[in-house]
């Protein structure tokens, strides 16, 4: 059961809400097709075969019995690739190292994709294997400093702190490696008409596509086209661009003929990218009555030998709570592993657990309810450069949560709650998740037919573009959302960007009221400087747009329809083209998104099983723009906190460096089953500091916080403290 | 997936005859074997589809049950006379896959179903005694926590016979409870085995996972008098609450008068290479009181022996805490069958 609750009207927008998504027809009667599902005349079926040593070199690939194969038309390996410019993130058979087992090493084109695999396992492949550095926990002690980037913050004298604190948390808490598993798994088609190349591919970021495949064939940005108009879900995996996508380019001109080229489940789990395990060192110092003194958060993840990737997971801990001091730092541990990647709230997911989880240690051990010891080290403005947030409304967030969770109910004294064989408990944690935003580009067009097309050089995830965008442009023309057309996934298009770290509503929407604004006032201006028309006369900047007409504000009795305005105008659409403007003050506030996330669960008493029988989250993210995209987002942040918390962990073997899970029977994410009551509320408060439609991006919040709530309420039902994720029934039992 | 041939079979004679062929397999629902194919752990020659000549029926002939060899999981589960007589059974079944599985999955299939042990099921290990004979056992030295406790082939990794994979059927644990037997056919005609004889401990050819032959086909399982259809409970220990294999799970029976008992049935999955059934347990409760510390008593002895990898030492408690708790819930009065 979901409940969504947005009792606070938009007080600015006159906001018309889609009934149901833009594209769900479309995606319910399969009209909505994603990357591998074009029709291309003449295609082969590519497969990728990977390396399974951990370290060394591939000695020598045989493929004379693979070569006469039925079906195979082109095998390229490292011994007969063509030269490409490699990203260092990457494997484009350009040599013949191996850095982890699962990587790229051949690629077999054929006439179907059995025909494909099968000659792929008829290679006879010879490696000279190298001692592989695998085993994390072994390695801890080699941990360094990243290259660059994952700086650490510091404020205040922590030595002297410390010697003011009256209680001090010192803890370790570990989170595992993970692996997206979208529905949708990478694909790419791939086709050249001479140095032209056409590609549809599952990706967040078309632009990103377009210029890179440019950049490792040395084409000219505008030769390659890139389509995407569904992605099937991304989560962080179809951010960059992995070898693939390249590889697919690589094999459709090696082999003359379009290819195809699709992942499969297991091949999700290295090449294209993982969240890093961490081990989080956390120190908490306060004064008796919980004000924090020093927090530390030191956090060491892994890192492919192939190039430094950090999972930042102590950045959100510099700007979260008020303490005099604070430092963090971030360390890596090279291993020979395919590499690191975002994943979901990348960073603030993992980095919640470490720091939520201490902060209800303290309170624990300072007897001070967990809300109450959040609220006594609130932080009223960004305590980094100490700049005023541009909207924070974390503290109803907290209240609001509480009281629709009831968190009144709870006994602070663990193991208490009993129904039956059930432990119950309570458990809360803060999430949070920065507010981003960039330029974006887009098209406003109006039709002869009275209908409006929008169009953006961006991608639809799944998380609801086609819909705020259609709304968007609707809001801004006082119109009814029905009557717009979006189009999106298409490099000719005018430039976006990559949907990640929750940047997508809070650009393109400000891309298409930009657009939406000045195409009216061309409109407008074709209207008052026609004689033919009632508003003749009158100053372009008094006309406005209303339910398909053109009326002056000054006065409402003069209009006339939109269409009869483009029909003396000779059947020619109008329309405008902008790009979306940084806020020149943007330097002078901080933004970021709020929220407060409560768990109850029930843990079994023998068997040890956790149930998470309610979530109840509030959260402060702006504008929700449409309730069923925006909901969803949250909801499904929620679901992979119980997942993070209870299930999810990629088992890597430390002797064969192979991710022995590759499945989704053994690589455990929730089932129903495992999900149960979710009530999420957004208390709607727009931000107007930060953008035009008060909006802050939701796709990643919802995560945040959620794992560690569920930990904090496992310790409240059991008083087990469970420091290593995921919570499985043998850390349970054995604690 | 490697080529193949098919072929369905229209008799079990002409089954039979065909499974003869060098690396011929049976095709029931294909749930499992379809999966390795794409694997490329099995690489049959030929599969040969059973699923017409299979009997889809369950008939009870005075006290006993046939189930024929086609019925498909979901049908077993749902049956009036499963869950009225068999209610282990039923929730033995409804506790494993999912509906779509179980709506494919036949009887004489899932007495078939190979190891889930991760080593076993990808071909880029190079170390499965079970796949590849000889080869030594990945699973000792890497990560083992789903793997068995009891009855397992010793030995460290390089051992050339070592397997501690489990069997990962829910219905195959309640069938060893209950005391089942196996009917097939094959070149010689038909014969039973008895449930506890069906499937095998790894030994010195964990490759091996039945005492079934390559030609003999599954035609059905026998039930016998019902005795726990009141007092029974499965009780299934694993990762999330559904779509999971088991950690542990118990399938325990009671036939009892008052709160005195007769006799009991008990089997473990998630322990083992085999549902582990075990006898000296059963026997311990044969006139006890029904108590936790009868309970209790049985769960010692069915878990002695236990021997314990790196990271499974949890099994052993975990299994005789499950135990105590599937029997206390037996106990009680007929319940419907929900999950603890």
């Amino acid at each position: 059961m979901i409940a969504i609750d947005d009792k606070v009207p938009h007080p600015k927008l006159d906001r018309r809400q889609l009934a149901t998504r833009y594209d769900a027809l479309a995606k319910v009667t399969g009209r909505a097709k994603y990357a591998a599902e074009f029709r291309v005349e003449n295609v082969a079926y590519a497969c990728i075969v990977q390396a399974n040593i951990p370290s060394g070199s591939v000695a020598s690939i045989d493929q004379a019995v693979a070569s006469r194969a039925a079906g195979v038309y082109s095998i390229i390996t490292p011994f007969n690739a063509p030269k490409v410019t490699v990203p260092g993130n990457v494997n484009l058979l350009q040599d013949t190292t191996v850095f982890y087992s699962g990587q790229p090493i051949a690629v077999v084109v054929a006439r179907s994709l059995p025909e494909a695999e099968q000659a792929a396992r008829l290679l006879r492949i010879e490696y000279k294997g190298q001692p592989a550095k695998l085993g994390f926990n072994g390695r801890l002690k080699d941990a360094r400093a990243p290259k660059r980037g994952g700086e650490g913050a510091h404020r205040g004298d922590p030595a002297a702190s410390l010697a003011k604190a009256a209680v001090i948390i010192d803890q370790t808490y570990s989170t595992p490696v993970q692996n997206h598993n979208p529905m949708e798994p990478h694909a790419t088609i791939a086709s050249w008409e001479g140095d032209k190349l056409n590609v549809y591919d599952a990706t967040q970021g078309i632009s990103g596509v377009q210029g890179s495949l440019a950049r490792a064939f040395s084409i000219p940005p505008k030769n390659v086209n890139v389509q995407c108009p569904y992605t099937g879900g991304g989560f962080g995996t179809k951010g960059g661009v992995w070898s693939h996508t390249y590889l697919a380019a690589m094999a459709a001109k090696f082999a003359q003929r379009p290819v195809k080229l699709v992942l499969g489940r297991e091949q999700m789990f290295g090449p294209v990218g993982s969240r890093p395990n961490t081990s989080q060192h956390v120190k908490l110092a306060a004064s008796s009555e919980g004000k924090l003194l020093l927090v530390q958060h030191e956090s060491t993840c892994y890192t492919s030998l192939m190039a430094d990737w950090i999972e930042s997971a102590a950045a959100a801990t510099a700007l979260l709570y008020d303490s005099e001091s604070l430092t963090t730092a971030h360390n890596l541990v090279d291993l020979n592993l395919g590499m690191g990647t975002w994943m979901r709230a990348p960073g603030e997911a993992t980095g919640s657990v470490g720091l939520e989880i201490a902060l209800d240690e303290l309170a624990d051990k300072l007897k001070i309810d967990p809300v109450q010891l959040r609220l006594i080290n609130y932080a009223d403005k960004d305590p980094r450069q100490g700049l005023p947030w541009s909207s924070k409304n974390l503290r109803e967030c907290y209240s609001q949560a509480a009281e629709r969770f009831g968190w009144s109910k709870r006994n602070a004294k663990p193991g208490q709650h009993r129904e039956g064989n059930k432990l119950i408990g309570y458990g809360m944690a803060t999430a949070n998740y920065g507010a981003g935003r960039r330029p974006s580009s887009a098209v406003v067009r109006f039709l002869p037919n009275g209908r409006v097309y929008v169009g953006v050089g961006t991608q639809d995830l799944g998380t609801g573009t086609y819909t705020i965008l259609a709304q968007t442009a609707a809001d801004t023309l006082f119109m009814d959302p029905a009557l717009v057309d979006v189009q999106l996934g298409d490099t000719t298009l005018p430039l976006s960007g990559g949907s990640g770290g929750s940047t997508t509503a809070a650009s393109v929407c400000p891309g298409v009221y930009d657009a939406a604004v000045q195409a009216r006032l061309k409109l407008a201006q074709l209207a008052v400087a026609d004689a033919q028309s009632p508003l003749h006369g009158a100053a372009a900047e008094d006309v406005e747009t209303r339910d398909g007409k053109l009326c002056l504000k000054s006065d409402g009795s003069k209009s006339e329809l939109i269409t009869a305005v483009i029909a003396r105008n000779g059947n020619t659409p109008v329309e405008a083209t902008a790009t979306s403007e940084m806020p020149k003050d943007r330097n002078t506030f901080s933004s970021h998104s709020w929220g407060a996330i409560f768990a109850e669960v029930a843990v079994d008493a023998d068997t040890h099983m956790v149930q998470v029988r309610r979530m109840v989250g509030t959260y402060d993210i702006g504008t929700l723009i449409n309730h069923t995209t925006g909901t969803n987002q949250l909801v499904g942040g929620v679901v992979w906190g119980i997942s993070m918390a209870l299930h999810e962990e990629s088992l890597i073997d430390n002797t064969y460096g192979r991710t022995v899970n590759e499945n989704l029977a053994e690589y455990h994410v929730p089932v129903n089953a495992d999900v149960h009551e979710i009530d999420v509320t957004a208390i709607n408060i727009p931000d107007y500091r930060f953008n035009p439609l008060g909006a802050r991006g939701i796709g990643e919040i919802g995560i945040t916080g959620a794992a560690a709530a569920i930990v904090n309420a496992i310790y409240n039902a059991t008083g087990k403290r469970i420091r290593d994720l995921p919570v499985t029934v043998d850390k349970i039992m054995q604690a | 997936m490697n080529p193949f041939n098919y072929q369905r079979a229209t008799a079990p004679e002409e089954a039979v005859r065909a499974a003869s062929a060098h690396g011929a397999k049976f095709l029931g629902g294909g749930t499992n074997l379809v999966d390795l194919m794409k694997y490329n752990v099995e690489h049959p020659t030929t599969l040969i589809d059973v699923t017409r000549i299979n009997s889809a029926q369950i008939n009870t002939t005075g006290d006993t049950t046939m189930i024929g060899a086609g019925v498909r999981n979901s049908d077993l589960a749902n049956h009036e006379s499963i869950r009225t007589n068999y209610p282990l059974l039923s929730q033995a079944l409804l506790s494993g896959a999912s509906p779509q599985l179980r709506n494919m999955a036949t009887t004489g299939g899932n007495l078939l179903q190979r190891t889930r042990c991760y080593y076993f099921m990808d071909t880029a290990f190079p170390a499965c005694n079970k796949r590849i004979p000889g080869s030594g056992c990945a699973a000792i030295q890497g990560f083992n926590r789903i793997h068995a406790i009891l009855g397992a082939s010793g030995g460290g990794s390089k051992d050339a016979t070592a397997c501690i994979a489990t069997n990962p059927s829910d219905m195959n644990v309640a069938l060893a409870a209950l005391n089942a037997t196996v009917h097939v056919t094959g070149p010689k005609g038909n014969r039973t085995i008895p449930f506890a004889e069906f499937h095998r401990l790894p030994g010195t050819t964990p490759q091996l996972d039945t005492n079934l032959q390559p030609d003999e086909l599954i035609t059905g399982v026998e039930l016998p008098v019902p005795k726990f259809a009141k007092h029974s409970y499965y009780l299934k220990v694993r990762d999330r609450q559904s779509y999971a294999f088991a950690l542990v799970s118990v399938a325990a029976g009671l036939e009892m008068t008052g709160n005195t008992i007769h006799s009991a049935g008990l089997a473990l999955g998630g322990v083992a290479h085999k549902p582990w059934r075990s006898l000296e347990a059963e026997r311990s409760l044969t006139g006890a009181t029904a108590s936790p510390a009868a309970f209790k008593k049985a769960a010692d002895l069915a878990l002695a022996g236990a021997k314990p990898q790196e990271h499974n030492a949890f099994k052993i408690e975990l299994a005789k805490q499950s135990i105590v708790r599937a029997f206390t819930l037996a106990a009680q009065e007929q319940r419907q069958g929900a999950q603890a």
